[in-house]
């Protein structure tokens, strides 16, 4: 077959002339100058806004719903209108009732996530570091891992009511697999040539895990802890529903009551910036913690 | 002759238990202190099987190894923790306090020439610099017998001729006995007092490499102890497989 640009130049452009011809003369007719010009004219958005240009679509967005709201195309009574929500989170803010709930709701975080590092770490380590360990632990983990934790919830109920322990115990169960996974296979994953090499020279069995099989199991343990504040925030919602008197999940489910939908997505925009704030939070511990890491070098 | 810093005597090396072919076959290996001794052979003839064996990575079963306390080894990759500043990497598993272990391996580095990349994350490091910390390593802990597993095997060709010196000096300074493996016939001749070739198991060839230091390719009688280690090792001048041809 031959390569198109051999076939190209054949092809017949309108009036008999080739393509190449064609450009040829245009150039030298209309000069270089407004033919170079001609795309930024018609350039909608000039370059050196830069980073801004990406926020262009959303704003617009935002604005049509808005628009649309007030037209009366969009019913208030199921979606608030932006600027309704953006009162309706002032509101909120001024009155003490946002920072109230997103206390409890941040508390339930913390502590569930104290938990599940408390459990899934030295399991981790424990599965990780030893054969018996790992013939101990490591069935058990996978087996329980393959129930969907939030299928536990009738359960949960049963065991520890419908108060705080129910809420906490659902982060906590869903933040301690993908650490204790990503543990033990962090630590599986590790280099044997670099063991290797620490026992050449000298390192005792504590000076191997110390310098290198948990720096080693370090970048996958963190990508399980971005993982696990993922799923605590998952859990979080879902634990919220249950009979909340406080929380988040609280005040949007209250607001669903009152069909103030305005606060319920206020509710939703605090839950999505509270995802973001976390994985910027992993983000942040993995930067100072993988300053050796040739991707992290490369951003400075 | 020096006292032997390194006596193996009917060594001997199985991978599948007792009756399978020896990978090493009742080897006798007898290196005074300060000698530096090539390992030359085929691809599977055992080097690296015995390599490991003197760095301590594999236990000694059958036949008998005497081995000095201080070993230390230089592999084929850097093997740098790469979460480890290089300085750090050279200072690991030093005995005593910290601040002496880090003035002992800057000392070392700068012996390297790689003083002004003490601080750097290995994974920055070049192939040679990755290399030479590797060789600081090992030269820190002062070994009575230095291992070099092709340490210039994956370096280019002007690296390693710069390698290939700086270790001829090294040892000049230092005079550990040194077992170098290598593929490399002429690399084996410029630096080795003495060349074995390691074929099935067994040693082929013990031959004393007599031209005087500093060597060059050029020097009278290279040529015919290249030529006679090339047919050892079953090859002819041109690169021809001289078994397969013979047979």
């Amino acid at each position: 077959m031959a390569a198109p640009p051999l076939s190209h130049p054949s092809i017949p452009a309108p009036g008999g002339r080739s393509p190449w011809s064609f450009r040829m003369s245009g150039q030298s007719l209309a000069g270089a100058a407004p033919l170079g010009d001609a795309p930024s004219r018609f350039r909608l958005f000039p370059r050196r806004l830069g980073a801004a240009r990406r926020f262009v679509a959303p704003v617009v967005l935002v604005l049509l719903w808005q628009l649309a709201a007030q037209a009366g195309l969009v019913s208030t009574r199921l979606l608030a209108s932006p600027a309704a929500i953006a009162t309706a989170a002032w509101q909120l803010i001024a009155s003490g009732e946002l920072a109230y709930h997103l206390a409890v709701s941040l508390r339930r975080v913390a502590i569930g996530l104290a938990i599940a590092l408390g459990f899934a770490v030295p399991l981790g380590l424990l599965a990780g570091l030893s054969r018996l360990g790992e013939d101990l632990v490591d069935a058990t983990l996978q087996m329980l891992r393959a129930l969907p934790f939030l299928a536990l919830v009738p359960l949960l109920i049963l065991w520890l009511g419908i108060g705080e322990a129910t809420k906490i115990a659902l982060v906590a169960l869903g933040a301690a697999f993908p650490i204790y996974l990503t543990l033990f296979g962090g630590i599986r994953g590790v280099d044997p040539k670099l063991l290797e090499a620490g026992r050449v020279f000298g390192l005792s069995r504590a000076g191997l895990i110390r310098h290198i099989v948990l720096p080693g199991a370090l970048p996958q343990a963190l990508v399980g802890l971005r993982y696990a504040l993922g799923t605590a925030w998952l859990s979080l919602v879902v634990g919220e529903q249950i009979n909340a008197t406080a929380g988040i999940g609280y005040l949007v489910m209250d607001a669903r009551e009152f069909l103030r939908t305005d606060i319920i997505l206020v509710g939703l925009l605090v839950y999505a910036l509270l995802g973001l704030g976390a994985d910027q939070l992993v983000r942040f511990i993995e930067k100072a913690a993988l300053a050796w890491r040739p991707s992290v070098l490369g951003e400075r | 002759m020096p006292d032997p810093v390194l006596h193996l005597s009917r060594f001997s090396r199985r991978f599948h238990g007792p009756g399978s072919p020896p990978v090493l076959d009742a080897l006798d290996l007898i290196v005074p202190a300060g000698e530096f001794v090539a390992l030359l052979g085929r691809s599977g003839s055992g080097k690296t099987t015995l390599l490991r064996t003197l760095a301590g990575l594999d236990p000694v079963t059958d036949g008998k190894a005497v081995l000095p306390e201080r070993r230390a080894v230089v592999f084929q990759e850097p093997r740098l923790l790469p979460w480890k500043p290089v300085w750090r990497n050279v200072a690991l598993g030093l005995p005593g306090p910290s601040a002496a272990a880090r003035d002992r391996a800057l000392a070392a580095l700068a012996e390297v020439e790689l003083s002004h990349r003490a601080e750097a994350w290995p994974l920055t490091l070049s192939g040679g610099e990755a290399q030479r910390a590797g060789l600081a390593r090992a030269l820190v802990r002062e070994p009575d017998l230095l291992l070099l597993d092709e340490p210039f095997a994956s370096l280019d060709a002007l690296t390693r001729l710069r390698m290939q010196s700086l270790v001829g000096e090294l040892w000049q300074a230092h005079r550990p006995a040194v077992l170098l493996v290598t593929h490399d016939v002429e690399e084996a001749l410029l630096l080795a007092d003495r060349v074995l070739v390691l074929a099935e198991g067994r040693l082929a060839e013990d031959l004393a490499v007599g031209v005087p230091r500093p060597r060059r390719r050029a020097a009278p009688g290279f040529d015919a102890l290249r030529l006679r280690l090339l047919a050892t090792l079953g090859v002819d001048e041109d690169g021809h497989d001289a078994t397969a041809r013979a047979a």
